[in-house]
């Protein structure tokens, strides 16, 4: 028996030194290093709490998470809202649904970065031109170049990404509803409108918590968008707390200060998650 | 609810939607196979002449298949050395997880999903130059350690539905705790495998961040990473980049067609559980 013991140790041992030499101790570093004037080389000093204090004071920083917090809440709302229209429409008796699920999932299986240079195509050649065309004024010009509407370019093609995968967890929910209560309401007479909010979505609302969850945590964390269409411009507008650490950070020799950026984000996901998950159960159990 | 009749209007609005998933795909090979003079014409038309030798010239610019290759022994490496080591983790700390030292460790590992990467980004760069992994090996060390956190969640799930009968069992015909998990518990793993697989592969193969962070040699970059590199030598050769990008994206598109129920149930299952 303590042969077993001493082999369960082994299996563990390896994986949680590699975990904590690659993982924790590097967040333990940029923990102590926030509290430093370190810019990535060279000597350094303690500093206290100089950097947190300067983070407040940063414009750079505040518009950052503006921005990331303004594009999250944006694209959770509308990929939640899509893919759970497009689930329904899998959901119901179409032609060729195999087809048109296997359709749907493809971006998800798909490079962000491409996707994003792909789309940066689109928005700089291809809707210009329709808009040129149809006289549609909005469209006449790229907006990726206007720092009040580029944000909207990266919301559509996170959107175009991420429906896929929540559109598949949410028709994964709904086929968990057995069909015979279905039967049963349209027999009361209920309609379509009603069957909706009063037996489809409670009985997917597990599902709904899962993806609103992951989908504002993956998009808090945008990065890969911002990198291939607009490096965080025109001006400073796009730039995602992420993209400003990593740019910072690396080439702004702003090491010490970028930690202690990173350690107040940490703190905000970690809130975030957790009053999104409290509000998000609670209604599960109203319902 | 009438069981045989198909509902045009929804059938119609998922068409419609569909064509919104496939054009961009559908510019992205048309412009990959024109020349300057044939976008002048029209961007979204099908090309009369197909300029097969974007694809060549574009391979010799980005030194395609140096990447292709870098990319490919990353995701199947990694690929390996999570199942492998992430499984047996998981099965000793799901076994254990009366004993307080593995619950720890399962809330140990399992609560660092919450930790943005920002705030190992710096260091970790710094580490792993200082200690010679700022290259493919590396990468593969990392993500093998990064999707620990979210693997370990999904694989103790499911281990801990497996009856210990089983284990019982062969430990009185004398079985010892790694052959049991290799003889018997591992086989019954097959389905989680693929799951945890998949999603392994997907990200492994696609991801930029890491690369871009991490690699110092221009020779181990990745197929995403070559394709932000080169971005200012396309410059207005669109054809020349699309005709990249589509190659990037071609390998990934050509598993999907094969194994597209596989991988929508594999990201499924990882998702629910």
């Amino acid at each position: 028996m303590n042969r077993r013991k001493y082999a369960f140790l082994i299996m563990t041992l390896p994986a949680v030194l590699l975990f904590f030499t690659f993982h924790t101790y590097p967040a333990l570093q940029g923990i102590f290093y926030s509290f430093t004037d370190w810019h990535g080389y060279g000597p350094w000093t303690f500093v206290g709490l100089k950097n947190y204090i300067n983070v407040f004071q940063d414009d750079r920083a505040l518009h950052a998470y503006l921005f990331t917090f303004k594009f999250a809440i944006t694209t959770t709302i509308i990929v939640n809202v899509f893919s759970l229209l497009i689930a329904l429409g899998l959901n119901s008796k179409i032609k060729g649904r195999n087809f048109f699920r296997g359709v749907y999932f493809l971006p998800n299986i798909l490079s962000v970065l491409i996707v994003g240079f792909i789309f940066n195509y689109i928005f700089a050649h291809i809707l210009p031109q329709m808009g040129n065309s149809l006289h549609l004024k909005f469209l006449a010009k790229n907006i990726l170049g206007d720092p009040n509407l580029a944000w909207i370019g990266i919301v559509i093609v996170a959107a175009w990404q991420s429906i896929a995968f929540n559109t598949i967890l949410y028709l994964a929910g709904l086929q968990t509803i057995s069909s015979d209560i279905y039967e049963a309401s349209s027999i009361d007479g209920a309609g379509k409108w009603r069957e909706f909010w009063s037996i489809t979505f409670p009985l997917i609302a597990p599902f709904f918590t899962i993806n609103m969850v992951l989908a504002l945590k993956n998009f808090l964390m945008v990065f890969d968008q911002i990198m291939a269409m607009t490096g965080g411009g025109p001006g400073e507008s796009t730039e995602s707390i992420s993209y400003l650490i990593y740019n910072g950070g690396f080439s702004g020799g702003e090491f010490a200060y970028q930690s202690a950026n990173a350690v107040i984000y940490f703190i905000v996901i970690v809130l975030v998650s957790i009053i999104q998950l409290r509000i998000l159960q609670r209604r599960e159990v109203e319902m | 609810m009438n069981k045989a009749k198909t509902n045009w209007p929804v059938q119609i609005l998922i068409t419609l939607g569909s064509l919104l998933i496939l054009f961009p795909l559908y510019l992205t090979i048309t412009i990959a196979l024109k020349d300057p003079q044939q976008m002048a014409q029209s961007i979204i038309a099908w090309p009369k002449h197909l300029h097969w030798e974007n694809f060549s010239q574009a391979i010799q610019m980005t030194n395609f298949f140096q990447a292709f290759k870098n990319s490919a022994i990353i995701t199947i490496f990694t690929v390996i050395l999570t199942l492998l080591t992430n499984s047996l983790v998981a099965y000793s700390v799901a076994r254990n997880m009366h004993k307080k030292f593995y619950k720890f460790l399962y809330y140990y590992l399992v609560s660092a999903m919450f930790i943005p990467f920002p705030i190992i980004m710096l260091p970790i760069v710094k580490q792993t130059s200082a200690w010679g992994m700022d290259n493919i090996v590396g990468l593969i060390f990392l993500y093998a350690v990064y999707g620990l956190s979210f693997n370990i969640f999904v694989y103790v799930g499911y281990i801990k539905s497996i009856p210990k009968e089983l284990e019982e069992a062969a430990m009185i015909d004398g079985a010892g705790t790694w052959k049991i998990f290799w003889k018997v518990i591992f086989p019954l793993l097959t389905p989680i495998n693929a799951t945890v697989g998949i999603l392994t592969a997907l990200w492994a193969w696609n991801d930029f961040m890491l690369p871009l962070i991490l690699l110092s040699d221009k020779n181990d970059a990745t197929l995403p990473l070559v394709q932000y590199v080169f971005q200012g030598q396309f410059s207005t050769n669109y054809n020349l980049a699309f005709s990249s990008y589509l190659m990037a994206l071609a390998p990934m598109i050509i598993l999907y067609l094969f194994l597209q129920k596989w991988i929508i149930s594999g990201v499924t299952k990882g998702a629910v559980k």
